[in-house]
């Protein structure tokens, strides 16, 4: 005890490791049993994921959208938070892949009557899944249940933690438009304190050799943002400046305890995404946002349905593949039933 | 009771600076004779020894913040697990917050507590009264009938005391009484949802955060109505440096001023939450490295009169959920004096100026005895090893909670027998603690 423990003054490594290495290490490119975060992954991890996301976006696009890779094997979507695309996409590649998908909407049955995360966690894994899906509106309860289960768990959005599937079906958008993402320069504007998916993007724009910036007024900011390696602006216009692309983020006033910007009327005018503050952005700045947008409020409807440069449909049609390809990793890197909690 | 000779030992006392081999006489629960000069050989009476064979023999530790269960959640801790863990801590007295299940606001609920402590009779236990009826933090409470009837300090135990009118009253109207005021020092509407220290490690993990300076700004209002009304003052559990800083200077210029920390605010930094570990979950949140840094260097230079355990039982269902639905606190009774041991084996301090944290300063600020092996005194005693390697085992605590962050981790230090009024109460080699009521069973 002495000292305490070590503490690493520059904190620039993951306070958060990938979790357990799965049973195979026979050369795959991502070596875990879970996918809880981007935090701690490798290029080579994230490349790997990426690319397996590719072969899928094809498939996607026949009319026989069906393999078989994952017949026999259970997923099971566990949310205790609502969501309608986040769930439906897993679903949908879940079944594409020929698994049994199990839905599951824990703030409507057993938490309210007194079942902790924990009894929930360990009633489903008795039942044998392969894996899970966790949404969670608490940071890091994904984490804990990860610990009690013995099959995969894919954190699907934890508090304000992690998103990490968000972060991959982005950067797969991305790289389709871009081909590539090193080099480029990202703004991610709008309430990056409340957002998982800005920290998922953060980590992994950053491991992948993009520069990105954060524009907010200083209330929707976290404290200890800059030592993530980012620029940190508060004004659109000076934040945009010479960006491929522009990452909006939706307004989080359920997350939010008291008031962080007056009112929508001014968050607009400061920082709602229209033509006009898109000027700075290069000429071909694309435009994403990870949805449900709220149109009027972070972004202005003229720019978020013109075709030439919102990528936000697109998006959403790389989720399925994105979650096809993390799904099918995850669950065929199981060659054995896990030892009981490692 | 025959009179019993503790020999061969290094005796530490903080009261009269004396750091020697010696032995203590102890007849009739209190010190007889002691020193380096008790001739062991020249005692004519029947006397049962106690070889120390070189042990540290020091007062027994006077720990200043408990949380007891009983009344009311007995399953996290009763007040007989309590004096169990205690004497195994080497703890001889202990003062309780008034946190229980009815709160203790009121002289009846105050005398049933000491009863139902004194019945288990294995250490001080010294009851906190509320400082505000119901722990509301609106009206004061009866601090004079409460006074009278034991309380040695008021406080709203683990709630700050906010409205600043609300305080300067107390502290004005303890005055006459001559009772300190105990504060969580924490501003509830900076402190409000958060559950870590405000910073790049609570972002990184997504956990809403507390900024650091929501404590020296408690302090710092609070040190204004100490000079307004010339009252006691105790700030519990300092963390940052800030605080430690306002408090130094507060001292400088003479106003009746004391504080404590717990050993997590000197052995551990916000590092500990990483991956979401709940034990770690304190209030105040754990800090930068820097405040603890500055911890540490408070309890070495006495700024910070003393170290307190917190101990803060909590069952498995308050724990093993998301981290910020955990409820704060850890077990410490049993790991306060081997991670205190920490300071003195870093170099950081001498150990009779740890040993004077832990019991002769407590025990001042409460206007207690203890803390001292003056011939007269209660022989409240504790007889330890202070270079043993041990590694916490939060299973083997005799608190019924097993909440602690330093579970499983080596330390350096272990008491070998706790000697409460005479009576032996632990004993490491027969591992059973004695007490009263089950004697009077048997």
């Amino acid at each position: 005890m002495p000292g305490g423990t070590p503490y690493n003054g520059a904190l620039m490594t993951s306070a958060i490791s990938p979790g357990p290495a799965s049973a195979v290490s026979d050369g795959s490119r991502y070596p875990y049993r879970h996918l809880l975060g981007i935090e701690g992954l490798s290029r080579p991890d994230i490349d790997f994921l990426l690319d397996r996301a590719d072969g899928f976006v094809e498939q996607n696009r026949q009319v026989d959208k069906k393999s078989s890779t994952l017949r026999g094997r259970t997923l099971i979507n566990l949310f205790f938070e609502n969501s309608t695309r986040t769930r439906t996409s897993f679903e949908l590649a879940g079944k594409r892949l020929g698994g049994d998908v199990i839905n599951m909407s824990v703030s409507t049955s057993s938490i309210k009557k007194g079942e902790t995360l924990i009894d929930t966690a360990m009633t489903l894994n008795a039942m044998h899944p392969d894996a899970l899906v966790v949404r969670h509106s608490e940071s890091g309860a994904v984490h804990l249940l990860a610990e009690k289960v013995n099959c995969s768990v894919v954190n699907a959005g934890d508090g304000s933690h992690e998103h990490p599937t968000q972060a991959l079906l982005d950067a797969l958008t991305i790289r389709r438009r871009k081909g590539h993402l090193e080099g480029l320069e990202v703004a991610i504007c709008g309430d990056v304190a409340h957002s998982r998916v800005a920290r998922s993007n953060i980590h992994l724009l950053s491991i992948m050799g993009a520069r990105v910036r954060v524009v907010a007024p200083p209330t929707l900011l976290p404290s200890g943002i800059e030592r993530f390696g980012v620029e940190v602006h508060h004004d659109m216009e000076r934040g945009l400046a010479g960006c491929d692309i522009v990452m909006m983020l939706r307004l989080q006033t359920e997350r939010m305890k008291g008031s962080f910007v007056p009112s929508i009327r001014e968050y607009f005018r400061y920082y709602g995404l229209d033509e006009d503050k898109l000027q700075a952005a290069k000429p071909d700045a694309l435009i994403m946002h990870p949805g449900p947008m709220n149109r009027g409020v972070e972004i202005d409807s003229v720019v978020a349905d013109d075709i030439a440069r919102s990528l936000i449909r697109e998006q959403v049609e790389m989720g399925v593949a994105v979650r096809m390809a993390v799904l099918e990793i995850l669950v065929t890197n199981q060659t054995e039933p896990w030892a009981k909690n490692q | 009771m025959r009179p019993t000779l503790f020999k061969n030992a290094r005796l530490l006392d903080p009261a009269a600076r004396l750091d020697a081999k010696g032995a203590v006489l102890v007849r009739d629960g209190r010190i007889a004779e002691v020193g380096p000069q008790l001739f062991v050989d020249a005692i004519q009476e029947d006397v049962e020894v106690v070889d120390c064979g070189g042990r540290c023999l020091a007062p027994g530790l006077v720990d200043m913040r408990v949380q007891t269960r009983e009344p009311g959640e007995e399953h996290m801790e009763t007040l007989a697990s309590l004096q169990a863990a205690a004497v195994a801590g080497g703890v001889t007295t202990v003062a309780t917050l008034p946190n229980t299940s009815p709160i203790i606001d009121d002289i009846s609920i105050l005398e049933f507590v000491e009863r139902l402590a004194q019945e288990v009779g294995l250490v001080n236990v010294h009851p906190y009264a509320a400082a505000t009826k119901g722990l509301k933090g609106l009206e004061m409470t009866e601090i004079g009938l409460l006074s009278a009837s034991g309380a040695v300090g008021f406080t709203d135990g683990v709630k700050a005391i906010a409205d600043a009118a609300v305080m300067r009253r107390l502290l004005s109207y303890a005055t006459m009484f001559d009772r300190v005021v105990i504060q969580h020092p924490e501003d509830p509407t900076l402190a409000r949802g958060g559950c870590a220290t405000e910073g790049e490690i609570a972002t990184r993990l997504g956990l809403p955060g507390i900024p650091a300076c929501a404590e020296v700004m408690m302090i710092e209002r609070d040190l204004r109505l100490v000079r307004l009304t010339g009252g006691r003052y105790h700030a519990a559990h300092v963390s940052t440096a800030a605080a430690i800083e306002a408090i130094r200077r507060a001292k400088a210029d003479g106003l009746k001023v004391t504080c404590d920390t717990a050993p997590q605010y000197f052995a551990l930094n916000e590092l500990a939450i990483v991956d979401y570990r709940t034990f770690a979950h304190m209030s105040p949140p754990l800090r930068a490295e820097s405040d603890r840094q500055a911890v540490a260097a408070g309890v070495a230079d006495g700024t910070v009169d003393a170290i307190a355990s917190d101990h803060n039982p909590e069952d498995q269902d308050a724990k093993r959920v998301p981290f910020t639905q955990s409820v704060p606190g850890a077990v410490g009774l049993e790991t306060l004096l081997p991670i205190s041991l920490g300071l003195v084996h870093d170099g950081a301090m001498e150990l009779l100026d740890l040993i004077d944290r832990l019991t002769l300063r407590p025990a001042r600020i409460l206007g207690l005895e203890g803390g001292t092996l003056a011939p007269g005194a209660w022989a409240d005693l504790m007889v330890f090893e202070p270079d043993r390697a041990v590694r916490i085992d939060a299973h083997r605590f005799r608190s019924k909670s097993k909440n602690s962050p330093f579970d499983g981790k080596p330390a350096q230090g272990r008491v070998w027998r706790t000697v409460y009024r005479g009576r032996t109460v632990f004993d490491l080699d027969a591992e059973e603690p004695r007490s009263r009521r089950e004697q009077s069973h048997a």
